[in-house]
Parts: structure tokens; C-alpha cells; sequence
């Protein structure tokens, strides 16, 4: 990790050791266990993982609109978990979220004009024609007619349409930094590379640091320079897009890739090598979460949780047994 | 094709009223599958593939009118009166839907529900039902089947369950099992065990299976022949290979641009597809898709281009400009 | 550079989708109803009427004439004065008692639906304490301790209703407080006052207002139940519980006495049940599926 800090800048954010917990009727759900993460200003860092790895959590607790039991996150330094108030209320205003179903995000019984307007009234905008000023050139931005949008309700659009409302919602008050949590997945594939070359749009033109939360691999390396998969609460790999998907280190990662099913008939899906089904967060396995469906898994994975150690340049992985790199 | 004709889909048209007016969720759809082959229907939300299969399966909404012939194995399923419809569902005509814990009933056990299917259509008593079901929870890679067969849905995860729902599906040895989106609601890892368990049962079977997905990934590399619908109708139908490799509708030329791949590198542009999907209750003149083909000219808003054949009579269109080919359609 | 979407097209320009649940006779001729008996209520001081309280022992039940358009009481009282002042004692009661319960149960519903914990169980607690005393038993208690009066007895049944109130609150909080819009207003940095004025209130203030009308009807139910066995409104002020009450004595003579008031109530009833039921009807957004 210390080869990005040799850039100069520190990260824009910076996820020291989080750990967050929920009790469910009496029991604990491990949802994150210790993750460490940066991501550096002006990149996209792509977060993925299957359903119950805890990814949605992270991308929460980041926001602090879930609480970690313990760990730290920086935010240009300064540390998140330990604001309170109106001083966490203030830092809002720089990070933001997209959520995965637009309409649900959307109060059902606002106009458009008034909910992408919510934020600035947050945040002590007064003047009222300023804010409708903002409210349509953003609206603008996101492709959207502020004359015949702004007045509507959110029931009379689509599921793209109203992704598009949140996008604009998330960039009204100029943020630094957004977490998209599974932003496409509730939309139809044609809409889909809509509204992901809109969002690169987006970053360009606003200069944005993005994390991209996903359990769609395509999705998620074609807006990242970064990746990092996680499972059952850990990370397991995290390096570069393309050499991550070219080359992955960790079992899992390889498993993932393979399993995609691809739209072309000469490609023969292979029996899957998966075995069995994950774990339950509420009792993950000792040592490497992941070696009670490893094909490559011994006795040395059960005692010991492995740690993200360097297999490749800028790429790491949590195994004993890496695919590439030293074993 | 080779194999005798199991399902045929002759002219068939769902109608539902609704305050906008009329909803064309079918628009005179035909289609045929042979016994032990594999059809993938691929659309969108919207295009109608879902109605479809209910129509099949005559489990429309009560409000909806269905046109046209429905003839599974000789029987027109349409005119077919409900106590033998009944008896027909579950033993030769099975479904897996796309959402397991709304397909099974939760305040049931799963053994329940696997022995009341079997008690009702194959008519075993109770012990042997028990028996059958435990093996077919097996077959479907539940393992411990003895003791699941006294859980709850809810105790189950999103795979095991839709195992479930297969076992149950399979139990009676349907001839053709039409599975709605099976995956849609799993992870990726379990997608591809669930679609191998299919595939493999439907090997062992000889069962035709009719696979309706959004995925294009999903039908390239497990079904025989793939049918495309866009508004209700279907666009393009070709044995799978020959679509991947030279499709014909623009349609599915761009919805294939449009998936993101594995292999690009990131960061590349994605071809998206302008506009939305159509509203069904506003049909327009002329091809639905031609607001949002780059290749549409006048004629294409005009009128509607029928389903027609060129080069080989088992790939059938219906664009006035189809792609790599030189004249247009002959229908 | 993004593929940008084409401005909305016409079907949407052309105006939202009109959600047309029409609104059948019956729905207006309960409104036309309640406007008459809420216009009469307000207006009774001003219509030119005999007074209510004026005995004439000369003509005690006495059939409909020009003098008594419908008629006298066993005391020589014009009936249709006593009715529309009666309008007037089961309105007050019947729509400020609810009020009551609105503002005090739904804010408690909504403030324990969002915040949970401990504040919801203490709320939930106290309230399952209050439905647990027997709401005539409270009420007689109070009118022995307090004394009969149209306050006392709006407060009791207002203060009746608020567990009810509570429920319906919470209930639609809950489900609202989990969705993603409320925690997009938090992750914008609204404060919790924020949220639930302008996120939850407006989602939750039509269901309570559907509650509300049905509230409406209940409690002049249970006005007329009051003072019909004497626990209401004291006399001589005229309620249509008491009207009943007295024109019990009358029944094999003049059975109209009994019968005006109770059907006056039984449409007002109806009315406020009928609209509340539409309003509620209208308020549940059904999704069409496809």
C-alpha cells in the first residue's frame, strides 16, 4: 500500500481496520471484519463481491450511516467514526451516496424540483433562485429537461429515469467523493450502459472519486482503475483492473471470472468448480473464511487467517496459497 | 428439426385491460420446441416473455384474453378445460420461477411440499413419497436430504431454495419445464451451479426446457435456439450459434454491444442503446425499436416488418434492414 | 461522450398518469351528506328555528306541521331543532376528539417508529396500559370525578383513540424508515427533525387521515352510546344519543322520536366510513404488473 502513498497526495480515503457487527434476534452478524482500504483521489475503486460479503455494509459504515464497532475511516485526514453531530453533518456535504433502487430512493410524495433541491436547503443555501439555478444545471448534467422534469413526481419515470434524479441528487452540492452501491443492478441491460457511461461522465466533468460497489464483475471493471473482492466480511484480492481479471491471485477472484456466463456460444461454460454454498455470516469458518469451498485449501488455511500480502505490482491478495506471486 | 414437435405456439396474443387502455403484452407470437431441446427466450423488462410463459402455462390474470393456439403434445392448452389443465400442470408441464422464497410456501415444510406434489400427481402414499423425495433433494445437490425435507423455506439460502423448487419441479418427470429467470435472483457462483444442475437434469430426462432470461450470457452457452422479444413480439429466432455469429436484427446487435465484457478494458465507452423500452399501452406505428435504431429510416416508422426468413428457414427477423445481410426480408 | 438520453418524449410530457379510481355516486353522495349536516351544524344558531331548549306542554309529541316541521319531543320540543343542535354536540365531539388522537398518537407512533429501542417499547408499553382500562369504566370514572360537559367528554374519547392513532403511525413508519429515500436524507445530513416533518410525515399523513375519518364515525358512536345511557352531554343541550334515549318512552306513540336521531346518525356515520374508506382505497398504491 505504501507504493501509492509515493504519489505525493495522501488518499482521499482511507479505511483503517473496520470492523461492523449487527445482532440479528439475538445473534451477531460479522458483516465486516477488519477491512483496510484506500482509494486515491480521482479514481474509481471497484468493490466486489457476492450477496452477504458485507460490501453494502462497507460502503455504509464509510458514510457512517451505520456505526463500525471498531476501526478508523480518514476522509482528507480527517477521521469519520470519531464526528458527531453537526460536524459529521457538515462532512455529508463532500461524500455521497447512490443507492441500488432508484425509485425506493426517491420520496415518493416530493416533486423532483424539491428532493434534488433537498440537499442545498441542508446544507443553508437560502436563496431560493440559486438553488433552482443549481437544481437545473444538474438536471441538465444527467441528460434530463429540467422544465419537464423538475415539477413531477417520482412515479411518472422510469427505473433509468429516476437513477438519473439520484445521480443528479448526489451531485447538486458538488461532493468530492460518491459511493455507488449497485447502482445499475435493478436496471434493464440497455439501460444499464446508459447510465454507467454517465456515470464516467459524471466523474470527468465533476472530478469525482468514486467507489463502485457491484456484484456484476463486467460492471464493475468497466468503470474501475482499481478492484477489490471481498468475501464474508475480508478482503481477498486488490489491484489494478486488468491485471486483476488477466491474472487473479486468489482462488476466489478466479472462481468469480469463471463463473460469468459470456454471450458467446464458442465458450463452452466449464462445470463450475464452485463447491457448496458461502458460509453464513453469523458463523464464518476459522482461519481463511473462504477454504471450506477452496480447491486449493490445507490444514495451514483453517488456523491461520491469511493477511493482504503484495503477489504482483500494486496487487495483493489474503492466501496462502496465491495463484501467482510467492506462495 | 429432427425431433417431434413437443410445444407449438401458434398466433398467440395476450390483451389486458387496463385504465390506459389496452395492453398488448403478446402480439401474435409463434413459436416451436422439439421434445429434449433447449429454447431461450431473451428480453427486457417489458417485452413480454413473462406473459408469455403464463400463457403457456394458462395462468394468466384473470382480466387478460389470450388469442391464438397453445398445443402441448397434441392438446391445445387454450381450449383444454381446467380439471384436465390441472392434472396437466406439475406432471407434464413444469415452472421454476425467478424468486424461490414467493414460489414456496413459507409456512410449509419443504417436505410437504415436495410430497403433496408427488401424492397428487404420481399418486404414491406417503412412505414412498418420503422416499422419492429425499432422493430427489439429493439429485439436486441438497446435501443432508433426510433432514432438510423437515425445513422451512426461510431456513434455507437463495440457491437452496431454488434447488428446491426444482426438485419439486422435476418430481413428476415433466416433458417440458419452463424456468422464468431461474438465476436472476442468485449470486453469479450459484447461477452457474443452478444451470448446470439444469442442463444436466435435462440431459438425463430427455425434458425440454424453455429458459427465459435477460442475460445473453446465460442462453449463449446453454440453449439450442434463442428467440429475442422486443413489444411484445418476437424479433429475431435462431439456433443459438448461428445468432451470436450473424445476428440479423439490429436489437440484438445492440443489446450484445450493450453487456459490458469481461475481457474489455476498463474504462471503454459503452455502446448504450438511446431511448427506453416501449410503453405497451401507447403501441406506435411502424417497428417498435425504430426510435431507438441507428439504422431506421422511414419506412421502419411506418410500418410494422413481419417475421420472415432469408438464407436458412430456421433463422427467422423481422427488420426491414437487417444486418450482414444484402437484400432485405422475404417473407 | 455519454450517449445521453433523449429528453422525455410525449407520453410523459403529456401529463401524469391519472390515477383514475372513479369515484362512484355513492362516494359523492356521502360527501353531499357530510357538507349538509356540517353546513347545518354551524349554521344552527343563525337558521331561523324554534329553540331547541323551549318546552310547549301543550303540544308534546305532536305530528309535523308548519309550526314544528318535524314534530315535538315528549317535552314539547321542536324535534328538528334538537336534531341540527344535536348535529352540532355529536360534530364537536366527533371531530375534536379525534384530533386528539391524531396529533398525540401520531406523533407518538411516528416518533417511536423512527427511533425505536427503548423510547418505542415505554411508548408501546403505556399504551397497551391505556387500551387495558375499560373505556366506559374510564369514562364514567372521569364524569363522576369531572363532571359532565362537552369538553370533558371530547378529551376522554380523544384520549381513547390515541393508542389506535399510535398504531396506525407506527406501523406506516416502520416500513418507511427502512427505505432507501430516508436513509438518502440522512446521508444528505438532515437532522432527525428534517426527516420526519418533510420525509415521514407526508407518507404517513394520508393513511392517518384515512384512519382519521374512520376515527370520526366511531367516536360519535360513542357519543351517542354515552349519552344515551345519560353519560353524555348533560340536558337540556340535545345530543342524538340522548334523543334516542328519551324517545325510547315514545315508541308505540310516536316511534319517529326514536327514529329521526338514530338515522341522522346512522348516515352521518356511514358518510365519514364511506369517505374514509375511498380516501384509503385511493392512498394504496397498487403496482401494475407486467
Amino acid at each position: 500500500m505504501d507504493a501509492e502513498r509515493s504519489a505525493g497526495r495522501a488518499p482521499l480515503l482511507e479505511v483503517q481496520n473496520l470492523v461492523v457487527e449487527y445482532s440479528v434476534g439475538g445473534r451477531t452478524i460479522h458483516a465486516v471484519s477488519g477491512v483496510s482500504l484506500e482509494v486515491e483521489r480521482g479514481e474509481t475503486l471497484g468493490l466486489v463481491g457476492e450477496s452477504g460479503c458485507g460490501k453494502s455494509t462497507l460502503g455504509r459504515a464509510v458514510l457512517q450511516l451505520r456505526r463500525p464497532q471498531s476501526g478508523r475511516v480518514l476522509f482528507d485526514g480527517q477521521d469519520l467514526t470519531a464526528m458527531q453531530g453537526e460536524a459529521l453533518r457538515k462532512m455529508r456535504r463532500r461524500v455521497q451516496l447512490i443507492f441500488q433502487d432508484p425509485i425506493a430512493s426517491l420520496n415518493p410524495r416530493r416533486r423532483i424540483g424539491d428532493i434534488i433541491a433537498e440537499p442545498l436547503v441542508i446544507a443553508g443555501v437560502k436563496d431560493q433562485k440559486r438553488r433552482e439555478q443549481l437544481v437545473h444545471e444538474v438536471l441538465s448534467a444527467v441528460g434530463l429537461d429540467p422544465q419537464l422534469v423538475a415539477g413531477r413526481l417520482p412515479h411518472e419515470f422510469s427505473g433509468g429515469q429516476c437513477q438519473r434524479i439520484c445521480i443528479a441528487r448526489a451531485l447538486v452540492l458538488n461532493p468530492e467523493f460518491i459511493v455507488c452501491d449497485e447502482p445499475v443492478s435493478a436496471l434493464d441491460v440497455s439501460i444499464r450502459a446508459q447510465i454507467l457511461n454517465l456515470l464516467e461522465d459524471m466523474k470527468a466533468r465533476f472530478g469525482l472519486t468514486l467507489l463502485f460497489i457491484a456484484h456484476d464483475l463486467a460492471v464493475v471493471k468497466a468503470v474501475s482503475d482499481r478492484v477489490a473482492v471481498m468475501y464474508l466480511g475480508r478482503l481477498c484480492e486488490v489491484g489494478p483492473s486488468e491485471q486483476l481479471f488477466a491474472h487473479p491471485a486468489h482462488p476466489y477472484t478466479a472462481l468469480l471470472i469463471e463463473a460469468i456466463p459470456v454471450p458467446d456460444p464458442d465458450v463452452r461454460p466449464a462445470e463450475s468448480v464452485a463447491v457448496g454454498e458461502p458460509p453464513s455470516p453469523m458463523a464464518p469458518p476459522s482461519g481463511c473464511r473462504f477454504r471450506t469451498r477452496c480447491p486449493r485449501a490445507d490444514q495451514r488455511c483453517s488456523e491461520e487467517m491469511p493477511e493482504l500480502r503484495e503477489v504482483g505490482p500494486q496487487q495483493f491478495a489474503a492466501c496462502h496459497h496465491p495463484l501467482i506471486g510467492a506462495g | 428439426m429432427s425431433e417431434p414437435v413437443l410445444l407449438s405456439l401458434e398466433d398467440v396474443a395476450v390483451d389486458l385491460p387496463t385504465p390506459r387502455g389496452n395492453l398488448r403484452a403478446v402480439d401474435r407470437v409463434d413459436l416451436t420446441i422439439g421434445a429434449g431441446r433447449t429454447l431461450g427466450i431473451v428480453g427486457e423488462s417489458g417485452c413480454g416473455k413473462t406473459m408469455l410463459s403464463r400463457s403457456i402455462l394458462q395462468l394468466l390474470p384473470k382480466k387478460a384474453k389470450l388469442s391464438g393456439r397453445v398445443i402441448f403434445d397434441g392438446q391445445d392448452l387454450a381450449r383444454l378445460d381446467p380439471e384436465r389443465l390441472r392434472k396437466l400442470r406439475g406432471k407434464s408441464l413444469a415452472v421454476v420461477f425467478q424468486d424461490p422464497m414467493t414460489s414456496l410456501n413459507p409456512v410449509l415444510t419443504i417436505g410437504t411440499q415436495l410430497i403433496e406434489t408427488l401424492q397428487e400427481h404420481l399418486e404414491l402414499d406417503g412412505q414412498a413419497a418420503r422416499i422419492r423425495s429425499a432422493e430427489l433433494l439429493a439429485a439436486v445437490g441438497i446435501p443432508a436430504a433426510e433432514q432438510r425435507l423437515a425445513q422451512y423455506p426461510h431456513q434455507l439460502s437463495g440457491g437452496m431454495r431454488q434447488r428446491v423448487a426444482i426438485a419439486i419441479a422435476l418430481s413428476c418427470e415433466p416433458k417440458l419445464l419452463i424456468a422464468d429467470e431461474p438465476t436472476t435472483a442468485l449470486d453469479v457462483t450459484i447461477q452457474a451451479q443452478i444451470l448446470d444442475l439444469l442442463a444436466r437434469e435435462q440431459r438425463r430426462r430427455h425434458m425440454a426446457m424453455i429458459l427465459i432470461t435477460h442475460d445473453l450470457g446465460v442462453v449463449a452457452g446453454r440453449t439450442d435456439e434463442v428467440a429475442v422479444m422486443y413489444a411484445g413480439r418476437v424479433v429475431e429466432r435462431a439456433p443459438t450459434p448461428r445468432l451470436f455469429k450473424n445476428m440479423h436484427m439490429p436489437y440484438t446487435e445492440a443489446l450484445l454491444a450493450a453487456i459490458p465484457k469481461i475481457d474489455a478494458a476498463p474504462h471503454t465507452p459503452l455502446p448504450a442503446i438511446s431511448g427506453r423500452p416501449p410503453d405497451p399501452t401507447r403501441p406506435i406505428p411502424g417497428c417498435s425499436f425504430s426510435p431507438r435504431c441507428h439504422y431506421a429510416s422511414s419506412l421502419c416508422h411506418r410500418e410494422k416488418p413481419l417475421l420472415g426468413t432469408a438464407e436458412s428457414p430456421d433463422h427467422q427477423f423481422a427488420c426491414f434492414h437487417p444486418i450482414s445481410l444484402a437484400a432485405g426480408i422475404e417473407a | 461522450m455519454a450517449t445521453l438520453e433523449l429528453v422525455i418524449d410525449e407520453d410523459v410530457a403529456s401529463g401524469p398518469v391519472t390515477r383514475t379510481r372513479r369515484l362512484g355516486p355513492l362516494f359523492w353522495a356521502a360527501v353531499g351528506w357530510t357538507i349538509f349536516i356540517l353546513a347545518a351544524a354551524a349554521s344552527a344558531g343563525l337558521l331561523p328555528l324554534p329553540s331547541p331548549t323551549d318546552m310547549d306542554m301543550l303540544e308534546r309529541r305532536a305530528a309535523p306541521s308548519v309550526l314544528h316541521w318535524l314534530g315535538t319531543d315528549g317535552l314539547g320540543r321542536d324535534e328538528l331543532a334538537r336534531l341540527i343542535f344535536g348535529a352540532r354536540v355529536s360534530l364537536t365531539v366527533g371531530l375534536c376528539g379525534p384530533v386528539i388522537g391524531l396529533t398525540i398518537g401520531g406523533a407518538l407512533g411516528m416518533l417511536s417508529g423512527y427511533f425505536r429501542g427503548r423510547f418505542e417499547s415505554l411508548v408501546v408499553g403505556s399504551m397497551d396500559v391505556l387500551l387495558a382500562f375499560p373505556p366506559l369504566i374510564l369514562a364514567l370514572a372521569v364524569t363522576a370525578y369531572l363532571g359532565q360537559s362537552l369538553l370533558n367528554l371530547t378529551c376522554i374519547l380523544g384520549v381513547l383513540g390515541i393508542p389506535a392513532f399510535m398504531r396506525v403511525a407506527r406501523a406506516a413508519t416502520l416500513t418507511l424508515a427502512r427505505r432507501e429515500f430516508v436513509i438518502a436524507a440522512q446521508a444528505l445530513g438532515a437532522t432527525h427533525a428534517r426527516i420526519l416533518l418533510r420525509e415521514l410525515l407526508p407518507n404517513v399523513l394520508l393513511p392517518l387521515l384515512a384512519f382519521f375519518l374512520l376515527g370520526v364515525a366511531v367516536t360519535i358512536v360513542a357519543e351517542g352510546a354515552l349519552s344515551f345511557l345519560g353519560l353524555g352531554v348533560p340536558p337540556p343541550i340535545s345530543s342524538w344519543g340522548s334523543m334516542i334515549g328519551e324517545g325510547r318512552e315514545s315508541l308505540e306513540i310516536a316511534p319517529r322520536l326514536a327514529f329521526m336521531p338514530a338515522i341522522a346518525m346512522f348516515l352521518t356515520v356511514l358518510s365519514f366510513n364511506l369517505i374514509g374508506d375511498t380516501l384509503r382505497a385511493l392512498t394504496d398504491p397498487r403496482q401494475g404488473a407486467l
